[in-house]
């Protein structure tokens, strides 16, 4: 630390570096406390009731959870959404790099471009399903007309139970490989040129550099990047809901889905509430493993 | 390093291939509110319609209700970012200043928590307040999405700022809000405005919180369209000019303000 007060008493010093800033921090504080800890507290108490809307609702300790282990519809919607995210995460992380390289290139109107390509990510998910559902529409739909020049025979797209979850990962794919690119972007314009500049002395083909120098340094972010991605992915609920709401049958229902289901349509508070629970601890396990993964890649000194 | 014409070509179709996909999308998105009916059930499909059809968007903007749930956006969004500055910012300054890293983790825990975990007590308890039928309820449920956007981005902007102009008017006896308000808040106006940017956009998305809890006379846009899709099976044109007419708004800003959210996206993540 650097600056400290001249001639401070060491009180004096504590005092600016630490206390005296709570003032500042409670109001958001307490919003935080009424909108984001009051609610999973009683999320958690709620999934010890059985609770139906319009019935009495009474403790029946941990049997929702019980029952969840017995709801084979939950450990398919489990299953699901691992596969969708993990889909999701791969996907642009492969594109969203290749993107990235192509825009680290210089090129005229690359400021411009790179608002075009970020679009996908900004829209409104809800607007973007519309289009896209009737882009996947069996008869009338423009990806099966692009499908029949390539010779290829039209699809079902969402709305067969077989490739339900490849089209959905398709539009995801789609909206989050800007965001993918936007962090290799930053860690691409973050590399020091030294290697480079030897590694031409030695006569390195374009395809060697990025192999050995461009793809090692920029591992950091492609962890980032994937963290972001998996923590998204995982509680997508906007697009899937919007394009088949879990449909058709269950065949692209998530733990999200499920839990919406559970707690707004079947009315089962107490159900939905445990369903709530157990996904906080995916999301939360799922964050921790990609943040310890992300201490083994030595991100922290990757950022200079 | 000038490039060779051949580089130059090769450059040039990989952009074209790395910006199609978005580009195409939108295209397809305007061509299908623009053209009538007739068009859009042809096979093959036609891009460039056979006449300009604006009735899909006259139609949209005066049959459905449009002005009251475009209003009912406005507010929510208005309300929900007005308010996440308004004790976001100071918290960011304050979590910056005092080195709190542990409450900018719960910041982080509550950007990563699936929505619908805060959704489910949240809608019992504005139901218990007879909240319902106004738009309270989303706006509060909004905070949760905006607030941790102001303080992150603004943390990892507060941070930046150096600390020795702010200790030397300590030591010239202004107190800690005189500080902050007339030295860290002037310099803290770019990383205010990407924070402003990034909250309006999210929350101006936002759909989950609105099919929860909005009424009839309640919804915000994205639920609107929602709701004429699944409702009243109206066509191609006014559906896809809803769309527009929703996310339009936002698509202005991704364009013209590209740089700051280029910045606010990656804040946190590339530092």
């Amino acid at each position: 630390m650097v600056g400290r007060p001249a001639g401070g008493s060491r009180r004096r010093r504590l005092n600016w570096h630490s206390g005296g800033y709570m003032p500042f921090i409670w109001p958001a504080l307490l919003i935080t406390l009424a909108v984001i800890v009051f609610p999973w507290v009683f999320t958690g108490w709620m999934s010890l009731q059985n609770w139906q809307v319009g019935a009495e609702r009474s403790f029946i300790g941990l049997a929702n959870y019980a029952r969840l282990f017995s709801d084979e519809r939950f450990f398919e919607a489990t299953g699901r959404t691992l596969l969708y995210t993990f889909l999701s995460v791969l996907l642009p992380l492969i594109f969203g790099t290749i993107a990235a390289l192509v825009f680290h290139e210089e090129f005229p109107l690359r400021g411009f471009l790179r608002g075009i390509v970020v679009m996908p990510m900004m829209a409104t998910p809800v607007a973007i399903a519309l289009v896209w559902t009737m882009m996947f529409h069996p008869q009338l739909g423009i990806l099966n007309y692009l499908l029949s020049l390539l010779g290829i025979p039209p699809q079902l797209w969402v709305f067969d139970p077989g490739t339900v979850i490849p089209s959905l990962v398709l539009v995801e794919t789609w909206q989050w490989t800007p965001l993918v690119m936007l962090v290799v972007l930053g860690g691409l314009a973050s590399l020091p040129s030294e290697p480079y500049e030897s590694a031409l002395i030695d006569g390195a083909t374009w395809f060697q550099r990025l192999r050995f120098i461009t793809l090692p340094m920029i591992v950091p972010f492609l962890v980032v990047a994937a963290f972001l991605r998996g923590v998204d992915a995982l509680k997508s609920f906007d697009i899937i809901f919007a394009i088949t709401q879990g449909g058709p049958g269950t065949a692209s229902e998530t733990i999200n889905i499920y839990l919406y289901l559970q707690a707004f349509s079947f009315n089962d508070m107490g159900y939905g509430s445990a369903i709530a629970v157990i996904f906080m601890v995916l999301v939360v396990a799922l964050t921790l493993i990609l943040l310890w993964l992300r201490g083994c890649t030595g991100w922290r000194e990757a950022q200079g | 390093m000038s490039r060779t014409p051949l580089q130059k070509l090769v450059l040039f179709l990989v952009v074209l291939v790395v910006i199609s996909p978005a580009f195409l999308f939108f295209l397809w998105m305007a061509s299908l509110s623009l053209k009538p009916e007739i068009d859009n059930t042809a096979y093959p499909p036609v891009l460039i319609p056979s006449s300009l059809d604006w009735s899909n968007y006259s139609a949209m903007l005066n049959e459905h209700d449009f002005g009251r749930y475009f209003t009912n956006s406005l507010i929510v969004t208005g309300s929900a970012v007005a308010l996440a500055l308004l004790v976001g910012v100071p918290a960011a300054y304050g979590i910056a200043r005092a080195k709190a890293h542990k409450l900018a983790l719960v910041v982080m825990i509550a950007r990563m928590t699936p929505a619908l975990s805060f959704l489910i007590p949240l809608f019992l308890l504005f139901q218990y307040l007879g909240l319902m039928r106004s738009l309270w309820p989303q706006i509060i449920t909004h905070l949760v999405v905006t607030v941790p956007v102001v303080i992150w981005i603004m943390t990892s902007f507060f941070e930046t700022l150096p600390i020795e102009l702010e200790e030397a008017s300590r030591i010239d006896g202004a107190n800690r809000w005189q500080v902050f308000r007339l030295i860290a808040l002037p310099l803290a106006r770019p990383g205010i405005m990407v924070a402003l940017i990034l909250a309006f956009i999210f929350s101006w998305n936002n759909f989950v919180f609105g099919i929860v809890l909005a009424g009839r006379t309640t919804r915000t846009l994205p639920v609107a369209v929602y709701n004429s899709l699944t409702y009243e099976q109206i066509s191609w044109g006014p559906l896809s000019a809803a769309a527009i007419l929703v996310t339009l708004p936002v698509l202005l800003l991704t364009i013209i303000a590209q740089k700051q959210i280029v910045q606010g996206m990656t804040s946190g993540a590339v530092k």
